[in-house]
């Protein structure tokens, strides 16, 4: 069965860049957020690699991504992902980050994504991150979900297998460093996923020049999404302490395995 | 409908009309210059080639995971840069600065570990004994003059990643060019004496275009590869080198530097050691320093000197309590334009550092390669315009013919005798500088036959070190796999480095908390060791004290054989290319390398 794919994802920061915030109680933002190199944000990237690797094992399926970013931004990141694996894009141009809002995010996430011509529900499986890189909030694919009338929903998800007469089993991990394998009969179906089991596929050029006859039409079709600043921020802060740099001689390894398992006790 | 799937092998050959190699200031010149021409009207009428009914299909293919990464920071006057952009304002790109104050300073050694000439020595002395009357302060004497052609006064401090950046999304939202990272660039295609495109390294893919626009840097694959085709002209070599490394530093509270400083040092931590001092808005600092090939240590190393560099008390007063904040490193072309290439032949054109158009008098590079890019430009434009096509003869007669009636071109001529000096030893290297300068290049200190190359170590180390206290260090070298330079240097008296886990770091550190390197799996090691026995013959191996991560170094299961290569390290600044003794070196185009974008 083949079947649409549609993959949410937005871009956080290269997590390797120097992150600054910079406070403004409306709409905070990174220092330099727009210069600052981005990615196609993990948790949705796990999603999309699956989303490739199911598309190519069920011959007729498709791929699109829909995403909310600064146009610019999103063009960059997608001359590195189009290398990935073939997709379609559909771009709302906006402000990414961890400051926006989760429920406008899925609004309009939803709102494109209703407005496809072509949407068949009788074959969709909407994917996501479980949650996103740059805030983490965790509510944005259910939410999307909801909107768009799907009940089945899934969340961090590991593993996706069509069984023979057409139902998804589903692994999820659940509370207690477990997972839990449910059978979903058909879609459509909201799969929030976590790390997945794919890794990063190699850059193909031919791919991405492909994708690309497609992905730059759509983002010049890019529409403005309309976000308003939902929340007052009360500040923003980097985590406190991120590296820790103890230099010794002449120690025994074993010693600094003691000091280091010592240490995350505590 | 999705396109199609993960290409079958051998994968299709792409056509595209133009295809760029390497996003540096040259390509981004290029592409800025070319894009903004095709959108004129009387350019609307151009077709491409490759697809019919189409603009100009334009693809560029950089190295680096993003097109800020890889590259350097600098002090330029860009007067080719504000030409193309003539509202450039420099707090729309982060870290850019005007200069505000231009120093150049003599640093005195103050830990008497510095291999300095007597006459150095002798200069220090007299800095010491009158530093009331000369103004010594904290170890540094600031020249009372500095000669006009070095001077950026009326320049910017930049940030080349984040202007690359800024250029970059200018270009990409035109629509009339994809800049495609990631994706190094194998080799030209050669087909019947003309370039016919390039093989990506990815999957092997070609990629045919009319014109191949080649500015992939001074150790890109695609560049030594057309000079081993197609030969340098005559006199023409690539002999003169450099590494720089810096590091990007956020100032302590306590700093009184102000934005726009600039400051040139000579005299440590080595007399052949330039460095430099950059303030950047935002309390951040780039500090760095120049280990050129004409230091003929043997065992010559660029970390352990920057660390020594930022902790010499005039600067060290400023930067103590800092934090590091990115770091890096890269090959510098130092021949200028004894290292020019065929600048154009059937089917391709060289731009920028690759294509010889660094300005080794003045010490500027950046500028000089957006010029080439904007006059390869404005002729592609010319011959897109009439329907002519890039053979050797148009490209000269648009894109050379316009080089030569260029200020570069004047001032290249004028620099290209400049560094003879330093082929001779630092005293003749100053003196032909100032010749070269002062006279416009009608003076100049006489060219030595022969590359200065690496002495032996005994010959370099005569006078300091004992035959047997080298043999020592070079025996517990190889017993520890570790670079000889560091035990050497301490023998010296260099004291040993105090990490503060902040800003004096060790090199791995540095790796991780600056320069945040990375290397994709699928890609094969792209420094290869030819062949093992000349390693085995090598006295020191130069590749691994060079090396600027690390990367390189002396293999624990064969100590005295070929070094060992750790391709997660390597920050692809091809310093080992270059410092091979003997060529033995094989360095391939691959992904990865730094990922700071503030370099």
């Amino acid at each position: 069965m083949p079947f649409q794919i549609i993959v949410c994802g937005g871009l956080a920061p290269d997590p390797l860049q120097t992150l600054e915030p910079v406070f403004d109680p409306a709409r905070p933002s990174l220092r330099n957020e727009l210069m600052l190199p981005a990615v196609f944000d993990p948790w949705a990237a796990h999603a999309l690699y699956e989303a490739g690797h199911l598309a190519k094992q069920h011959p007729g399926s498709t791929v699109r991504v829909v995403s909310l970013a600064p146009k610019a931004k999103l063009q960059q990141v997608m001359m590195t992902v189009a290398q990935k694996l073939p997709f379609e894009l559909t771009a709302l141009d906006g402000p990414g980050g961890g400051f926006v809002d989760a429920a406008a995010t899925a609004a309009a996430l939803a709102g494109a994504i209703a407005a496809l011509p072509d949407l068949d529900y009788s074959r969709l499986l909407l994917f996501g991150g479980w949650e996103s890189a740059t805030r983490g909030a965790g509510v944005v694919m259910q939410r999307v979900a909801e909107r768009l009338g799907i009940r089945e929903q899934f969340l961090a998800v590991d593993e996706l297998s069509v069984e023979a007469d057409g139902s998804l089993l589903i692994k999820e991990r659940i509370e207690g460093g477990l997972h839990q394998i449910s059978r979903c009969a058909s879609p459509p179906a909201m799969l929030a996923w976590a790390t997945g089991s794919l890794p990063e596929p190699p850059n193909h050029p031919q791919t991405g020049m492909a994708n690309m006859r497609v992905i730059m039409p759509a983002l010049q079709k890019a529409a403005a999404a309309n976000i308003e600043p939902a929340a007052e921020y009360a500040s923003t802060a980097l985590p406190s302490a991120i590296r820790h740099t103890r230099i010794v001689k002449d120690v025994p390894a074993a010693e600094i395995a003691r000091e280091i398992a010592g240490w995350i006790r505590e | 409908m999705n396109p199609e799937a993960a290409p079958p092998a051998p994968p299709a050959p792409l056509d595209a009309d133009i295809v760029c190699t390497g996003f540096g200031p040259a390509v981004a010149g290029f592409l800025l210059t070319l894009t903004r021409g095709l959108q004129q009207p009387e350019m609307a009428a151009v077709e491409s080639r490759a697809i019919a009914g189409l603009p100009p299909q334009v693809v560029c293919y950089e190295r680096a995971d993003d097109i800020s990464f890889g590259v350097s920071g600098v002090v330029t006057r860009a007067r080719a840069i504000r030409a193309s952009l003539p509202d450039l304002d420099p707090s729309a790109i982060p870290l850019a600065a005007r200069v505000r104050e231009e120093k150049l300073l003599y640093l005195l050694d103050p830990l008497g570990a510095t291999r300095r000439p007597a006459w150095m020595r002798l200069a220090d002395q007299v800095c010491r004994a009158l530093s009331g009357v000369l103004g010594v302060e904290h170890e540094a004497l600031a020249l009372p003059w500095i000669p006009p052609f070095l001077h950026k006064g009326d320049g910017f401090i930049f940030s080349l990643g984040q202007f690359n950046q800024w250029v970059g999304q200018q270009v990409m939202m035109s629509g009339l060019a994809q800049v495609w990272p990631a994706a190094p660039v194998a080799a030209p295609l050669i087909e019947d004496e003309r370039v016919a495109g390039v093989r990506l390294a990815a999957d092997g893919s070609e990629v045919r275009a009319a014109l191949t626009v080649v500015g992939d840097g001074p150790v890109g694959a695609v560049g030594r590869q057309l000079d081993e085709h197609f030969g340098m002209p005559a006199g023409h070599r690539r002999d003169e080198w450099a590494v720089g490394m810096k590091m990007v530093i956020d100032l302590p509270e306590s700093c009184a530097l102000e934005e726009g400083t600039v400051w040139h040092t000579i005299g440590y931590p080595e007399p052949e050691i330039f460095g430099f001092l950059y303030v950047h808005p935002g309390r951040i600092a780039s500090a760095g320093i120049f280990v050129p090939s004409w230091m003929d240590s043997p065992v010559r190393t660029s970390y352990r000197y920057l660390q020594h560099f930022i902790q010499h008390p005039c600067l060290w007063r400023h930067l103590e309590g800092g934090r590091l904040r990115s770091w890096g490193a890269k090959s510098l072309l130092e021949s200028g334009r004894r290292g020019e290439p065929c600048l154009a032949g059937d089917g391709y054109a060289r731009i920028g550092e690759c294509s010889g158009s660094t300005n080794v008098l003045t010490g500027s590079g950046v500028d000089e390669a957006w010029l080439t890019g904007t006059l390869l430009a404005e002729s592609v434009l010319e011959l897109l315009r009439k329907g002519e096509p890039f053979t050797r003869q148009n490209l000269e007669r648009t894109y050379v013919a316009r080089r030569r009636a260029s200020w570069l071109e004047h001032e290249s001529r004028v620099a290209e005798k400049a560094r003879n000096g330093f082929q001779w030893g630092l005293l003749p290297g100053f003196l032909g500088m100032a010749l070269a300068g002062l006279t416009g290049g009608r003076i100049a200190w006489p060219r030595r036959s022969g590359e200065r190359r690496p002495k032996r170590l005994a010959d370099y180390y005569a006078g300091r070190l004992s035959r047997a206290e080298i043999e020592r260090a070079k025996a517990r070298a190889e017993a520890e796999a570790r670079p000889l330079h560091d035990l050497l240097m301490d023998l010296c008296g260099w004291p040993p480095v105090q990490y503060d886990g902040q800003l004096l770091v060790s090199h791995q550190d540095a790796l991780l908390m600056g320069g945040k390197v990375q290397a994709p799996a699928e890609f094969p090691d792209h420094v290869i060791f030819r062949s093992p026995q000349l390693c085995r013959d090598c006295e020191a191996h130069l590749c691994v004290e060079i090396c600027s991560g690390e990367a390189i170094r002396v293999s624990q299961e064969y100590p005295a054989g070929p070094p060992a290569f750790d391709r997660e390290k390597c920050v692809h600044c091809g310093a080992c290319l270059w410092n091979c003794p003997v060529s033995n070196i094989e360095f391939c185009a691959a992904p990865g390398g730094l990922h700071s974008a503030e370099n």
